[in-house]
């Protein structure tokens, strides 16, 4: 498998700031490789630092095998889709779709030809003629798409780019994205800051934060078994519980993270663990109702209990069991 | 408060309005009235009789054609070296961080503050400290002081308008920075470049001050109308030339003004 785009210890320091801090990672060809992180964590950074717009402060970057440093931005064969689209105002939808081939010398007839298929393939057949600023934010996004696709890049780069649209838009652009990049072949890397999004369309990700990778692994790994207390809190609502709390339960006193789903009320059967406390918050999130109880240790625990369950009243006394193999140990140790 | 706009103002109001736009305009109209003139030697009024003669006199003094001819060649030399600083100017400013930027803004748009009267002494005694004798490139340099700040203004505010990421999206798309600069840079901030360029070459047209004090036997057109007004001959010329003046002035101010109503205001149309 080739690797897309290499970092071997890339750094990018702003004076005393270090936007980006040693990090490494090797993005596939193919793969849709997400950057997942708060803002200020160093991921927007990394993107600019493939796309060419910053260059490290130190370390080594390859994008199919050749080095990054210090090649001008309109030399790499890697496009972006900006969060603000970045449409150009007084060229039409056709034309900011053409731009690319126009600016590499394509010859007009060829690079219309090739925009007016690539609006096509955005499902937006027919807007050419129109502005930028006549468009809906999920119309612009897909010009912005067409306009990085048609140039055929060996990378797309794309900074929060469901970031402006609202909730139903998303979700169809999420399927759409990746339905497009199945379909292309090309590799994505993708930087948001939303979990969910990241979870559910990369085949991997990389959790940032303070300029430095946390973990990168499968969604399915991130999620399951966060190795810091980062990335447990970040990447979803999980329980993270202190070494003292996990010994007592029979563990190595290591900090652990525990998903409220695993938990589910009452004793259970057989070899489950148990833990006891007051039910001190409920709340209805639809399918579910998140009950969070207190231990005797004041340590708070979240669990996922299915709305067809009757839901205990607070201050009442319940008791919450799961799989022994649920609780995830971290690598942290304090 | 949008109920008062249909209210109608008090009489007196009306009247003060109509007597001080009349003070600001009467003379002007005046100096077109005399420009046909029948008698020459004093402006009587009202005007004796009325010629298209000096029209055709004007036309045939080799003086205002020289005159002319010069405003014309200064006023577009210093327009242009005002175009490219001002530009180039205005993109670094708005454009990047660096120290001491505020103060590079505020040191660019000085000379439009200053006094022409002494952006004139300091330039001429610069002029005679360094042995450059006057001369029309002089002159030129004088009203680039100030032509700068005219572009830089309407070049700064446009800039600011132009997203950075539309310059990153032209590299990213593959544009160098040539071809950045050609197809999307200019295009957001050409008729702001020109609104500029044609309120600098109109402020260099009718600039006095600073000539004088850079000019060494030259005489601009408005230099030349002073003389004759001290020493007159065929006295209604003078009046012709005037409304010339007035027109290759108001012109370019008019449509620099067209060019960025819908947007930024035309900044230091003032001087």
């Amino acid at each position: 498998m080739t690797t897309a785009v290499l970092f071997d210890k890339v750094s990018r320091h702003f004076g005393q700031v270090r936007a980006v801090d040693h990090v490494d990672l090797a993005v596939a060809e193919g793969e849709f490789f997400a950057m997942l992180g708060p803002s200020g964590s160093g991921k927007t950074t990394c993107l600019r630092l493939m796309a060419g717009f910053e260059q490290p402060t130190d370390g080594h970057i390859e994008i199919f095998g050749e080095t990054a440093e210090g090649v001008p931005p309109y030399r790499r064969n890697v496009n972006t889709v900006f969060q603000d689209y970045a449409l150009f105002p007084h060229l039409s939808i056709l034309e900011n779709v053409a731009y690319g081939l126009m600016v590499k010398g394509v010859s007009r007839e060829e690079r219309l030809k090739a925009a007016e298929s690539a609006l096509a393939m955005v499902k937006l057949p027919g807007y050419g003629s129109r502005r930028p600023g006549q468009l809906s934010g999920g119309q612009r996004q897909r010009v912005a798409l067409a306009r990085a696709l048609v140039n055929r890049p060996r990378v797309l780069l794309l900074d929060e780019p469901l970031g402006a649209l609202d909730l139903k838009l998303r979700e169809q652009m999420q399927e759409e994205l990746k339905a497009l990049q199945k379909s292309l072949g090309i590799t994505f890397v993708f930087v948001t800051h939303d979990q969910g999004e990241a979870l559910s369309m990369a085949d991997r990700v990389a959790v940032f934060n303070e300029g430095r990778i946390q973990q990168l692994g499968t969604p399915e790994e991130v999620y399951k078994r966060p190795q810091t207390r980062f990335v447990a809190d970040f990447v979803g609502s999980s329980n993270v519980l202190a070494p003292a709390f996990v010994q007592s339960l029979g563990y190595p006193a290591r900090y652990a993270s525990l998903r409220p789903e695993a938990l589910s009320l009452g004793d259970g059967t057989g070899e489950r663990k148990r833990v006891t406390g007051t039910v001190v918050a409920t709340s209805f999130l639809g399918a579910a109702n998140r009950v969070t109880i207190e231990t005797g240790s004041a340590t708070r625990i979240a669990a996922m209990v299915p709305a067809s369950e009757l839901i205990p009243e607070q201050g009442s006394g319940v008791t919450l069991s799961f799989a022994p193999e649920d609780l995830h140990l971290m690598d942290e140790a304090a | 408060m949008r109920s008062d706009r249909s209210t109608s103002a008090p009489l007196g109001l009306k009247i003060a309005a109509a007597g001080g736009l009349l003070f600001l305009h009467l003379p002007i109209l005046l100096i077109f009235l005399y420009a046909f003139t029948t008698e020459e030697k004093s402006y009587q009024f009202p005007p004796p009789g009325y010629t298209l003669q000096w029209l055709a006199v004007a036309w045939n003094r080799p003086d205002v054609w020289a005159a002319l001819g010069l405003s014309v060649r200064v006023a577009a030399i210093a327009t242009a070296i005002a175009l490219v600083l001002g530009t180039l100017c205005a993109a670094a400013v708005s454009q990047t961080k660096f120290f001491g930027r505020e103060t590079i803004s505020l040191l660019v748009i000085l000379p439009i503050a200053l006094p022409g009267i002494i952006t004139g002494i300091a330039l001429r005694s610069a002029f005679s400290f360094a042995d450059i004798p006057f001369s029309f490139w002089t002159i030129v340099l004088g009203h680039a002081t100030f032509c700068v700040v005219v572009v830089y203004n309407n070049a700064v505010a446009r800039f600011r308008r132009v997203s950075g990421s539309l310059i990153e999206a032209s590299m990213d798309l593959g544009a160098d920075g040539f071809q950045t600069f050609r197809y999307v840079v200019l295009p957001n901030i050409g008729t702001a470049l020109l609104a500029g360029g044609m309120l600098a070459f109109a402020l260099s047209f009718d600039e006095v001050i600073v000539t004088t004090f850079t000019a060494g036997q030259q005489q601009t057109l408005p230099i030349w109308m002073l003389e004759e007004l001290v020493r007159p001959r065929q006295r209604p010329v003078t009046n012709v030339v005037a409304m010339l003046v007035v027109l290759v002035t108001l012109l370019p101010i008019l449509l620099a003004y067209y060019l960025t109503r819908d947007g930024d205001q035309v900044a230091g149309g003032g001087k």
